[in-house]
C-alpha cells in the first residue's frame, strides 16, 4: 500500500424476495485508490455471504457492475473509493432504480436487454461506425476498417438516472433510443424510425441529460435522442411531399 | 413425461455455458448453477483475448493447436461479441529475434497463419509500437467480451430448453445408499431458500473453485489456482493484439477492447480464491511492460486493475511451465460415482472442453450423441433474458 488506509463505513441496501427494505453498515479499512466494487465484494468475502450484487469482467466491458453509490450511478468496479468519500465518510450503495429488484443490488436487466434486440443493436460494428460522428477520424487499414466492440456497455444507468423513466416504465428509455439511434446510423433501417416516433419513444424525453452525465462509455445518449428526434422529423417532413 | 437424462452443472462460467448447450442438444436435461451472476467469477475477468494459439505453440504444443481450431469456430459461431482485427507478435531484443525460430516452428507446427513483417511494415501497421522493435511476426489474435460471450452460449442452450439458476449455491452433493451422486441442495440467495434436485450425472465446472466442490464429497481435484493482474488503459492505443516474441512472460500481452487497451499479466499462488487482492506493486509491473509494448500507454490513464485466477492443472514446479490445457475427472475410481469434473483450459478452448466432457458424460450414460455444437451460430446474448416458454 502507498498510503494510509481508510477508516469507511458503507451503508449497503438489502432486500431478499418478499422481504423488507433496510441498510446493513460495513465499517471497512480500505485503501483510497481501490475501487468500490472491491470493498462491496470484500464485504460478500469475508462479512455477509448472504449479499448479492452483479459482476464480471471489473475493467468497463461488460457493464454488469452498475449501481447508485451515494445516490448518484456509478459503474462500480472502475469508481476509485477516493471520488466518492473521504476518511471517515460513509458510502451508501444502492441497486440501479427504474428496474425490478431480485435481491440485494441485483437488478432484473432482462426487458431491457430484450428492447436492445428490438432496436437491432450491433456490439462490434466497424471502428469508424464505433466513434462518435464529431470524433477525429480514427484510422483506417487497406483492406477495410477494424472492428471494435461499440461505447455502450448496456449498464442501464442512463435508465436509473433518467426522471421520466422513473415515472413509466412504458418510456424505452436513453439506452433504448441511443441504441435505435446507433443502429439507424448504420443501416438507415425504417423500423427504427416508428420505434422512436411514439408518445414512449424519442418524444417523452425532458431532455435533462441525465443519461449523458452518467454514462461511464461516451455514448452520449442525450445528444443521440435528440438527433433522433431529428430524423424523425427529417423522415416525416419527406413523407408528406413525396405524397 | 421426460425421460431425458438429467445433468446438473455448477458453475457459470465460459465451460458451464457451453457444455449446458452441448448437454441439452444432445439429449439432455440441463440445470445449471451459479452461485452469482454469470460470469462472475475467473470466466468475466479474463483479458478478453481470443488466442490464435501463438502464445503456446513454442512449449505446449497441445494448447497451441487447441487454441487455432477454437479460434476458428468461434469466429464463426460468437461473431456478435468478438472484435477480430488479427495480433502482432513483436521483438525487441535479440533473445526476442532468437525465439523467433522457435516461433515460427511451432506456429507452423501447430497450424497457426504467420506472416513475417520487418520493423518498418508492424511500424506502419500500428503506428504507437516500440520504435526500437526488430522484427515482428502477424498471428490470427482477437477480443472478445467475456461477459456476453458467456451469456450468447447460455442463451442458445435456454433455447434448447436447458435450465439456469444463477444466484444459487450448491451447498451440498447428495448421494444413494450405493454412494452414487444423484443430485444436489442449493441455497436461492435471492430468497434465502434451500432447494434439492435430483440429477443422473452433475458435473463440476467450477474452474479455480473446483476442490471446493469436490471436497464435499471427500475427492480431490488437481486444480491450482493461479492468480493473475490485469490492468485496463483509457485509450485504444492499438488496433491489433500485441505480443510480446519471448517465452511466456510477466505483462507480454496488450489486448484492445472497445475504448481501452488491456495488459496482462502475472502468475503466482493464493489459496483462496474467493478474493484476491490487487497488489500495487503488480500494477506497476504491468505498466512499465504495457510501456516496453507501446510507449503512449505512459500518457494514458489506467481505467480499472483486476485480478482473475486461472484455473490450471497442478504439477510440480513454476506456475508459468504449467499447461494451459484441460482435463476431465471422473470420480468414479475415487469413490464418487457420478461426479465429473472439468477443469483448465483457457476461454478460447471453452466449446472444446464443453465437447470433451460431453462425450464423457455422453459415455458413461451410455447416450449415443454426438457434439452439434461447432457449426451453429449462437443466438443473440440477450435472449438468455427471453421469458421462459418463448
Amino acid at each position: 500500500m502507498n498510503k494510509e488506509n481508510w477508516h469507511v463505513t458503507f451503508d449497503v441496501f438489502r432486500q431478499k424476495t418478499c422481504q423488507s427494505v433496510h441498510f446493513d453498515a460495513f465499517p471497512m479499512d480500505v485503501d483510497p485508490d481501490e475501487y468500490v466494487l472491491d470493498v462491496i465484494e470484500r464485504i460478500w468475502a469475508f462479512n455477509d455471504r448472504s449479499l448479492t450484487f452483479r459482476h464480471a469482467c471489473h475493467h468497463s466491458t461488460c457493464g454488469a457492475c452498475g449501481m447508485r453509490v451515494n445516490g448518484v450511478e456509478k459503474l462500480t468496479c472502475i469508481t476509485p473509493i477516493n471520488q466518492v468519500t473521504h476518511d471517515g465518510g460513509k458510502v451508501r450503495v444502492e441497486p440501479l432504480r427504474n428496474f425490478p429488484i431480485l435481491s440485494d443490488l441485483v437488478v432484473d436487466m432482462g426487458e431491457f436487454y430484450l428492447r436492445l434486440d428490438d432496436a437491432k443493436f450491433a456490439q462490434v460494428v466497424t471502428l469508424d461506425a464505433a466513434c462518435l460522428p464529431f470524433e477525429k477520424k480514427q484510422q483506417v487499414r487497406e483492406n477495410g476498417d477494424f472492428e471494435r466492440l461499440v461505447d455502450c456497455l448496456e449498464c442501464g444507468m442512463c435508465i436509473s438516472a433518467c426522471p421520466v423513466a422513473l415515472t413509466t416504465s412504458e418510456y424505452l428509455g436513453p439506452a433504448i433510443l441511443a441504441a435505435a439511434h446507433q443502429t439507424y446510423q448504420q443501416t438507415n433501417d425504417p423500423e427504427m424510425i416508428s420505434l422512436a416516433d411514439k408518445q414512449d419513444g424519442v418524444w417523452r424525453c425532458h431532455s435533462a441529460y441525465e443519461c449523458t452525465a452518467v454514462c461511464p462509455s461516451n455514448v452520449d445518449p442525450g445528444w443521440r435522442i435528440m438527433d433522433l428526434r431529428k430524423i424523425v422529423l427529417r423522415s416525416q417532413i419527406h413523407k408528406f411531399f413525396s405524397r | 413425461m421426460n425421460s431425458k437424462p438429467h445433468a446438473a452443472i455448477i458453475g457459470g462460467g465460459f465451460t458451464g455455458c457451453a457444455l449446458a448447450l452441448d448437454l441439452q442438444m444432445r439429449g439432455f436435461q440441463v440445470k445449471l448453477f451459479e452461485r452469482g451472476e454469470i460470469c462472475a467469477g475467473t470466466s468475466g475477468r479474463t483479458h478478453g483475448l481470443l488466442h490464435s494459439g501463438g502464445r503456446y505453440c513454442v512449449d505446449d504444443v497441445e494448447a497451441g493447436r487447441e487454441c487455432i481450431q477454437e479460434n476458428r469456430i468461434l469466429r464463426k459461431i460468437a461473431r456478435q461479441c468478438i472484435e477480430f482485427n488479427g495480433g502482432l507478435f513483436i521483438a525487441l531484443n535479440d533473445s526476442d529475434v532468437s525465439y523467433g525460430d522457435r516461433f515460427t516452428k511451432g506456429a507452423e507446427e501447430c497450424g497457426i497463419e504467420t506472416e513475417e513483417l520487418t520493423a518498418g511494415q508492424a511500424i506502419t501497421l500500428e503506428p504507437n509500437l516500440n520504435p526500437a522493435l526488430l522484427k515482428a511476426y502477424t498471428v490470427p489474435d482477437g477480443s472478445f467480451d467475456p461477459l456476453r460471450l458467456a451469456l450468447s452460449f447460455a442463451a442458445t442452450a435456454r433455447r434448447y430448453g436447458a435450465e439456469f439458476y444463477s444466484y444459487c449455491e450448491v451447498t451440498h452433493l447428495s448421494r444413494t445408499n450405493s454412494g452414487r451422486i444423484s443430485g444436489l441442495e442449493f441455497l436461492n440467495r435471492h430468497e434465502n431458500q434451500l432447494h434439492e434436485i435430483r440429477a443422473d450425472v452433475v458435473i463440476n465446472a467450477t474452474g479455480a473453485w473446483a476442490g471446493n466442490i469436490a471436497a464435499m464429497v471427500n475427492v480431490t481435484v488437481p486444480v491450482r489456482p493461479t492468480p493473475g493482474v490485469m490492468v485496463a488503459y483509457d485509450q485504444r492505443l492499438v488496433q491489433r493484439v500485441i505480443n510480446r516474441l519471448c517465452i511466456p512472460d510477466d505483462g507480454d500481452i496488450l489486448v484492445p477492447q472497445r475504448r481501452m487497451v488491456l495488459i496482462g499479466t502475472t502468475s503466482f499462488d493464493h489459496d483462496d480464491v474467493d478474493y484476491i487482492p490487487v497488489y500495487h506493486e503488480q500494477i506497476k509491473l504491468m505498466h512499465e511492460r504495457a510501456a516496453e509494448l507501446v510507449p503512449a500507454v505512459k500518457n494514458a490513464h489506467p481505467r480499472g486493475a483486476w485480478m482473475s485466477a486461472r484455473p490450471l492443472i497442478a504439477s510440480q514446479g513454476d506456475t508459468r511451465s504449467l499447461t494451459r490445457t484441460f482435463r476431465c475427472f471422473d470420480h468414479e475410481e475415487q469413490g464418487a460415482p457420478g461426479l465429473i469434473t472439468i477443469t483448465g483450459g483457457k476461454a478460447t478452448t471453452c466449446r472444446l472442453m464443453a465437447e470433451k466432457t460431453a462425450d464423457l458424460v455422453c459415455q458413461k450414460l451410455g447416450v449415443p450423441a454426438n457434439c452439434q455444437t461447432h457449426d451453429l451460430e449462437l443466438d443473440s446474448y440477450r435472449q438468455y433474458y427471453a421469458r421462459a416458454g418463448n
